[in-house]
């Protein structure tokens, strides 16, 4: 055990400490899942990347600064206590970057990940469809071989894709081999969302923002160059990106300690509305998000010593999904009727209550512990 | 940074398991105190040295610190070893250190039993053969005082872990009283610690127990394990436990490392280990159904040792209320006395 920091990692925490007061902006921007918002944060990541802070894990080629994944680590926990904006650019580069680093071929990792770390492109998840939730490897969205042309053909429908009506691009799965069976036959695709033939139609989620999106696709061209991993590879490819989602990439520990504290400030300003029972549930909250920031850092030494996380980043899932709740509900009740005002802890609520469903719901998270961890039998 | 134990805590770690496995199987914990098995157990202990642990090597100890008491005291709790191993191997060196520098090398042979209770109930647990008690310093304040029981008239009372052996003593006789204030704290810190630690064992025994029967046992002709609302409450008790596992690592290190804002890592370790025994033990308990509700099946060894250490050395609710304090934001109300 040795939980100090090396010179090397003080100095880094200290340089993304001063870049970051002097640069976030000082009024909250809106939320990013709203039109509005969205073009403020666009503004934001463009300022992340000139001064090579939006991918500091990358290499430097592609954006990055070759930080360690300590270093990462503390720049995440920098970010939120700095109260820096949301990153609307998240999925694509902290779930689909990490494909493409591992399947990518070298032209499609120069082509996209500059763009990427730039906020040049804007990616959405293409997992889900209507009749595909929990069960990705029900999807019926297709790909047929365009032998001609030399490509694909897409058609169907992806859905509940975060922030797909102001993305440009979009990731997911498509089965190209129609007789085989679940997830076999699946493909990985790259997709423009102004391809001809996708339509991109943007509905409200519960929380109030609209990013939510549809994406049909009607016999779209894609071609070769489009396919990540190899074709019928798309399950084990995708996979790789679903541990990430489930993992530490994700929800990184600085958010959680930065949750924690504002919700101890709150309990000290609420003053005789925060009863003991509040203030219980307040130590409670605290004692989690700690409790995941020290999991995380036993996770990462695993990682950097060649031990993969595996099935455990179905752990920190549902740990982080359901310490968020409980901190969310605590603090409406310290706020008591100035609840009802919308403000950072309702929206922080409603969006919490996504957690326990997105990334694969808990349940499904709570048979892969069961099964893949305690070696329960499968049915 | 490295969030692992070194490779020195593993080989210690492996030492004292083969022990317990050999000298601590459940029939020894059920032969109880006073037994041949007891005693047998306790000689092995003494010839590993585990008594020196925290002993600095100048005075005849192993020179080692919380870090590896954490990774003793898993196993000791994985075992239910029925020992006062909590009073003997972390909380007596510096107490006697402080108070009777003259018995410390006793303590160092494995020739000294010590007992502790620091909530002063008048109960010491595995109390019969105590040479020593250490009664006060709970919650780190007042002073300890180190007892002499060895012509004290000993009185026993029935505890809600048959294996428990809760003594009181009447005549004890006063050797020295501790008050140095980094001495008390010190004390009930390693005591803190130890007991988490064990908790982390006992969680892990229930739930591997658990773990075997449900993929064994079979109705409507599959094993248990087999449905899902068996493997989510299974899932569940995992949960907590892997997520109280780092947190009592983490206070063994700042405790080494004599960081002054330990007391947080110290109450979020009880709090959690607590915690975590709780919901394992429950889970453990209903996924064995009948079988486990016995005292002929062993479960309930550990789920009682357990319900035993989550009352003792503060119990989550208090280590909360200690935490809230240093937060600022402490209980305005009437707060957990123990």
């Amino acid at each position: 055990m040795d939980l100090t920091w090396s010179e090397q990692d003080e100095q880094f925490r200290a340089e993304a400490r001063d870049w970051l007061t002097a640069n976030v902006p000082r009024q909250p921007l809106p939320s990013g899942d709203t039109a509005a918002g969205f073009a403020a944060h666009l503004e934001w990541e463009r300022a992340l990347h000139a001064d090579r802070w939006s991918v500091v894990s990358w290499p430097q080629e592609y954006g990055g600064r070759e930080a360690s994944i300590w270093q990462w680590l503390i720049f995440e926990e920098e970010y939120y206590r700095a109260g820096a904006p949301q990153r609307v650019t998240q999925n694509g580069i902290f779930l689909l970057a990490p494909t493409i680093f591992e399947f990518g071929t070298k032209q499609q990792q120069d082509e996209l990940l500059p763009r990427m770390a730039a906020a040049q492109d804007l990616w959405a998840q293409g997992w889900s469809e209507p009749g595909a939730g929990s069960d990705l490897a029900g999807i019926s969205s297709r790909a047929v071989r365009d032998e001609q042309a030399g490509g694909w053909r897409l058609s169907g429908q992806k859905t509940w894709s975060t922030r797909g009506a102001f993305c440009t691009h979009l990731f997911g799965l498509f089965r190209t081999d129609p007789q085989a069976q679940r997830h076999r036959g699946l493909t990985y695709f790259l997709v423009p969302l102004d391809t001809p033939g996708v339509t991109v139609r943007g509905f409200d989620r519960l929380d109030g923002d609209e990013g939510f999106a549809d994406v049909f696709f009607e016999n779209a061209f894609l071609p070769d160059s489009a396919v990540l991993g190899g074709v019928d590879q798309g399950w084990s490819v995708a996979m790789s990106t679903t541990g990430s989602e489930r993992g530490l990439t994700l929800r990184s520990p600085g958010r959680f300690l930065k949750a924690a504290a504002a919700l101890v400030a709150l309990a000290g300003e609420r003053g005789e509305a925060a009863t003991d029972l509040l203030r219980d549930r307040v130590a409670r909250s605290w004692m989690q998000a700690h409790a995941y920031q020290q999991f995380t850092l036993a996770q990462v030494t695993d990682i950097v010593e060649g031990r993969p996380a595996g099935a455990r980043s179905s752990l920190n899932k549902v740990f982080w999904s359901e310490l968020d709740i409980a901190l969310h509900e605590t603090a409406l009740e310290l706020l008591g009727p100035d609840a009802l005002v919308d403000g950072p802890w309702t929206r922080g609520y409603q969006f919490s209550l996504s957690g326990p469903i997105y990334a694969g719901t808990n349940e499904i998270q709570r048979n892969i512990i069961a099964e893949r961890l305690l070696g329960l039998p499968r049915r | 940074m490295r969030f692992a134990p070194s490779d020195e805590q593993r080989e210690l770690e492996a030492v004292v398991r083969q022990v317990l496995t050999d000298r601590c199987p459940p029939q020894t914990v059920r032969a109880g105190a006073g037994s041949a098995q007891v005693a047998a157990l306790a000689e092995s202990l003494a010839g590993l040295g585990v008594a020196g642990l925290l002993v600095a090597e100048d005075d005849g100890g192993l020179g080692l610190d919380e870090n590896h008491l954490v990774s003793v005291f898993a196993q000791i709790g994985y075992a239910a070893a029925p020992l006062p191993l909590t009073a003997t191997l972390a909380v007596a060196p510096a107490v006697l250190a402080a108070g009777a520098p003259d018995l410390l090398a006793k303590l160092v042979e494995g020739g000294l039993t010590v007992g502790a209770d620091p909530a002063e109930t008048g109960h010491v647990a595995f109390g019969s053969g105590v040479d020593l008690v250490l009664r006060g310093g709970f919650g780190g304040t007042g002073r300890i005082e180190i007892l002499d029981v060895s012509d004290a008239a000993v009185s026993t009372s029935p505890s809600v872990d048959v294996a428990l052996d809760l003594t009181g003593y009447a005549g004890a006789r006063l050797v020295a009283a501790v008050d140095d204030p980094q001495v008390v704290r010190l004390a009930w810190e390693r005591g803190v610690l130890a007991t988490s630690a064990e908790l982390i064992g006992l969680s892990r025994r229930m739930l591997d127990l658990t773990v075997e029967h449900v993929r064994t046992r079979e109705q409507f002709g599959v094993p248990i394990g087999s449905f899902q609302a068996v493997k989510h409450h299974l899932a569940t008790a995992l949960l907590h436990l892997e997520f109280a596992v780092p947190v009592v690592a983490t206070a063994g290190f700042e405790l080494a490392a004599g960081l002054p804002g330990r007391l947080r890592a110290l109450a979020t370790a009880k709090a959690l280990a607590s915690e975590a025994a709780h919901v394992v033990g429950r889970a453990a308990l209903q996924c064995h159904g009948a079988i486990g509700y016995t005292t002929e099946y062993d479960l309930h060894l550990f789920l009682k040792r357990s319900w035993a250490l989550e009352s003792s050395w503060g119990s989550a609710a208090w280590h909360r209320a200690a935490l809230l304090d240093d937060l600022g934001v402490g209980l305005t109300g009437v707060r957990p006395a123990s």
